[in-house]
């Protein structure tokens, strides 16, 4: 509404058409109120939370059920005919013409975000009151959880770059206190202050991006900025690729893309409601966030810096792809898994594919949250977080597994579930825009998350139990947020599936299009079935292998593997009898063929099996093991150990006698007034 | 005018407060030597404000705020004095270099 100017948006032919700015009337008017609740909710379970039943829980699942009731009516409203709005006050103002403001943005892209948020984040905090039960400051725990809904709201309802800074840095800090939230142990400590600090390098980038974007436009305003991009503005130009890049430097470390990705995994020390809200479904997607926000940018103005991206992208989508082969945390399995699909997001929305990035986002959230709420209750439950003490909870806990064997499949990317059709829209784009090289690697890598998502399941719920104890299924309050996740992780994919539009709510390409200049990013007419058939392969072919190797586990279940393989003995007998009855020599030639089908099973296609699972491993084992922990950890450690040499060096001035400081203090003033006197 | 001879007393009183509070070990014998340094500010305040004779006062002024904040401060300083006497037996500053690396 206020200081915006009148636009028009062209979004896709045939969707909706042109959106006057200033819809969306009362929702859109008053959805600040999003922006504002959580910190509520988070100073009253500051100051009342220890006196509540649930400690303050009940306080931060009633903020955001009022701001998921928001955000519904909006997104319901953007499907329907498109919302675009913009309210923002006057903070302060530098000089005559740069302007900071507060406010908030509803269009296409921030209403889904908005939706997202709040439905991810709600079920989340249904499910920590279950999870947290009993634990340590609980109050404390939904005060931070809170204040870090209330900052990654305000991160994304940011109608300029300040604001959008101020919840970046809000969302950090919350992160913070909560990867850090089990501070007896030291390792907890350090890997928030890895978390925060590995941010801090990435910020310097987002700040000096700001500066220079904002100071050359005369603005920090998103809708100024796109329309500047838009009609290639000098001023703009000249400054586009350097600023891009600053941009996108700060987006690597929020975004925990390659090399800057190392605090993601160590963030797993926080409860795992903090890893799946946080470290998978939205915090760390601010960067993909930040990119599309910029998107005009990055179409119009700095495309040299695609390249760059891209190879970025891709090496994290992969390279840290494979890392999950080879942990045994299952925490750390699925950390590995964000970044990597972290590294497709990216990797889309820097080729040019805006819809086919946040698709991806939208699907990835819902999964990925139901992933870590899945391995949350099987921590709960064998109180471990390490797949080699689990195995065979299917049974035990049948709800979890049903739910996390969904969410594998979506993330492996297998029709119809959501994963497949956002996954098979990023091959498509990358197709289109010419990275084939790229478009292969990622294809290598929807492999690899089969591959190890297959792995996960089977050490975890197949196989015999080897923890301690009895594991028993979560509790209600806990299953439900499960089912919860699960049906959109079915269902959300055929939102944007190519080339159809649902009768009067269109598709996801139109809803996100709704943004004050047209996107302009690549959009398949219709599916390629032939691209969508190898990526299929490729995962299929990654869950069958990772079936294969990991349902046997070698050494507890000798007795299973004997019955296991000869499983397969049967079938093929079958086929075989079918052939020799047309024949006629039934009986004759049987036993040497099975024998020699079972040989070629046992050593031949068992030994390929091997061979590659065995190369992937070893391939996983050297990125981790030199790259990783040597090459990227001693970059930072040493820059840590020179830090810290120094303050070991400058703290012995601190003799704490209070007459030497003073000492110091009247000789310096002293000083001063002999200079004084000389001078004047 | 009698400004010479002010301008000596605050100097003087000035440099028997910087002695004091880098040579006495008592907390509260300190705590007396900032006062006298403030107090000699004070004199050179209103020896200035008599001599230049400015329309707002702001000699007397600025002397009634050193004032207020040395009552403040010495409020502030001895509670906290008295904490660390009870707690530690002593009000000897050289016992309290706890507050080092």
């Amino acid at each position: 509404m206020v200081g915006m100017r009148a636009l028009v948006i062209a979004a896709e032919e045939g969707g909706h058409g042109a959106v006057e700015a200033g819809t969306g009337g009362f929702w859109a008017d008053t959805a600040g109120i999003m922006l504002v609740l959580p910190f509520v909710a988070f100073l009253l379970i500051l100051a009342f939370g220890k006196r509540l039943k649930y400690k303050g829980g009940e306080l931060a699942v009633g903020a955001l059920a009022i701001n998921l009731l928001w955000a519904t009516v909006l997104f319901v409203l953007n499907m329907t005919g498109g919302v675009l709005d913009q309210t923002t006050f006057e903070i302060a103002r530098i000089g005559s013409d740069l302007v900071f403001e507060l406010g908030w943005v509803v269009d296409g892209l921030s209403i889904m975000m908005y939706f997202l948020v709040n439905f991810v984040g709600l079920l989340v905090f249904i499910y920590a009151l279950g999870y947290m039960e009993g634990d340590v400051r609980v109050d404390w725990f939904f005060a931070a959880f809170s204040l870090f809904a209330g900052a990654m709201l305000v991160l994304v309802g940011a109608p300029n770059l300040i604001q959008m800074i101020i919840g970046w840095e809000g969302v950090g800090l919350a992160s913070y206190f909560l990867i850090g939230f089990y501070w007896e142990d030291l390792d907890n400590v350090r890997a928030g202050n890895k978390a925060f600090m590995t941010n801090k390098v990435a910020d310097v980038g987002l700040i000096l991006g700001t500066i220079l974007v904002g100071v050359a436009i005369g603005s920090f305003d998103f809708s100024e900025l796109s329309i500047a991009a838009a009609e290639h503005a000098e001023a703009l130009g000249a400054v586009a690729v350097a600023g891009g890049l600053l941009l996108f430097f700060g987006a690597m470390g929020k975004s925990a893309q390659f090399p800057l990705h190392i605090w993601l995994p160590d963030a797993m020390a926080g409860p795992t409601p903090v890893s799946a809200l946080m470290h998978a479904a939205t915090m760390v997607t601010a960067g993909i966030y930040l990119m599309a926000r910029v998107f005009p940018l990055f179409q119009n103005l700095a495309q040299d810096t695609r390249g760059l991206m891209v190879v970025i992208g891709a090496i994290t989508l992969f390279a840290i792809g494979l890392l999950a082969l080879v942990a045994d945390d299952i925490k750390k399995v699925l950390a590995y898994s964000t970044v990597s699909q972290l590294g497709y997001m990216m990797t889309a929305v820097a080729a040019g594919g805006y819809t086919a990035g946040l698709f991806h986002l939208f699907t990835h959230a819902f999964f990925k949250a139901l992933l870590f709420l899945g391995a949350g209750a099987v921590i709960h439950a064998v109180h471990s977080n390490n797949m080699s003490d689990m195995g065979g909870l299917r049974k035990e806990m049948p709800t979890t597994y049903w739910t996390f064997v969904v969410g594998s499949l979506a993330l492996a990317g297998i029709i119809p579930l959501a994963g497949f059709w956002s996954k098979d829209e990023i091959l498509a784009t990358l197709g289109h825009e010419g990275y084939t090289a790229v478009m292969w690697i990622a294809i290598a890598g929807a492999f690899v998350t089969a591959f190890y998502m297959a792995r996960a399941v089977a050490l975890t719920f197949h196989g015999t139990y080897k923890g301690e104890g009895h594991p028993h299924e979560a509790p209600r309050v806990m299953t439900a947020p499960l089912v919860g996740l699960a049906i959109p992780s079915i269902f959300v994919g055929i939102l944007n599936i190519p080339g159809v539009d649902w009768p009067g709510i269109g598709n996801f390409t139109e809803w996100l299009g709704v943004r004050v200049v047209p996107m302009g990013d690549y959009h398949p007419e219709g599916i390629d079935w032939s691209l969508a058939a190898i990526g299929l392969v490729a995962a299929g072919a990654g869950l069958a292998l990772g079936w294969l190797i990991f349902s046997r586990d070698r050494a507890t279940q000798k007795a299973r593997d004997r019955f296991e393989v000869p499983a397969l003995y049967p079938l093929l007998r079958q086929k075989y009898f079918i052939d020799h009855a047309a024949l006629g020599v039934v009986g004759a030639t049987t036993g040497p063929i099975a024998r020699f089908i079972d040989w070629t099973n046992t050593y031949i296609i068992d030994g390929i099996i091997n061979l590659v699972g065995g190369v992937v491993k070893a391939l996983g084992e050297f990125v981790y093991g030199t790259i990783d922990q040597r090459a990227v950890d001693g970059v930072f450690n040493g820059l840590s150990a020179v830090t810290d040499g120094a303050g070991s060096a400058v703290r012995r001035l601190q003799t704490g006698r209070v007459q030497q400081y003073a000492a110091g203090f009247v000789a310096g003033a002293l000083i001063l007034v002999v200079v004084f006197v000389l001078i004047v | 005018m009698l400004l010479n001879q002010f301008l000596v007393l605050g100097a003087a009183l000035f440099a028997f407060g910087v002695y004091g509070l880098l040579v006495r070990r008592n907390v509260v014998l300190i705590l007396l030597s900032v006062e006298l340094m403030l107090n000699a500010v004070n004199i050179n305040l209103i020896a200035f404000e008599s001599y230049l004779v400015s329309a707002q006062a702001v000699g007397q002024v600025f002397a009634i705020f050193v004032i207020t904040v040395a009552a403040a401060e010495v409020g502030i300083g001895l509670a906290i004095v008295l904490m660390i006497f009870r707690n530690r037996k002593s009000a000897n500053v050289d016992d309290l270099s706890l507050m080092r690396w």
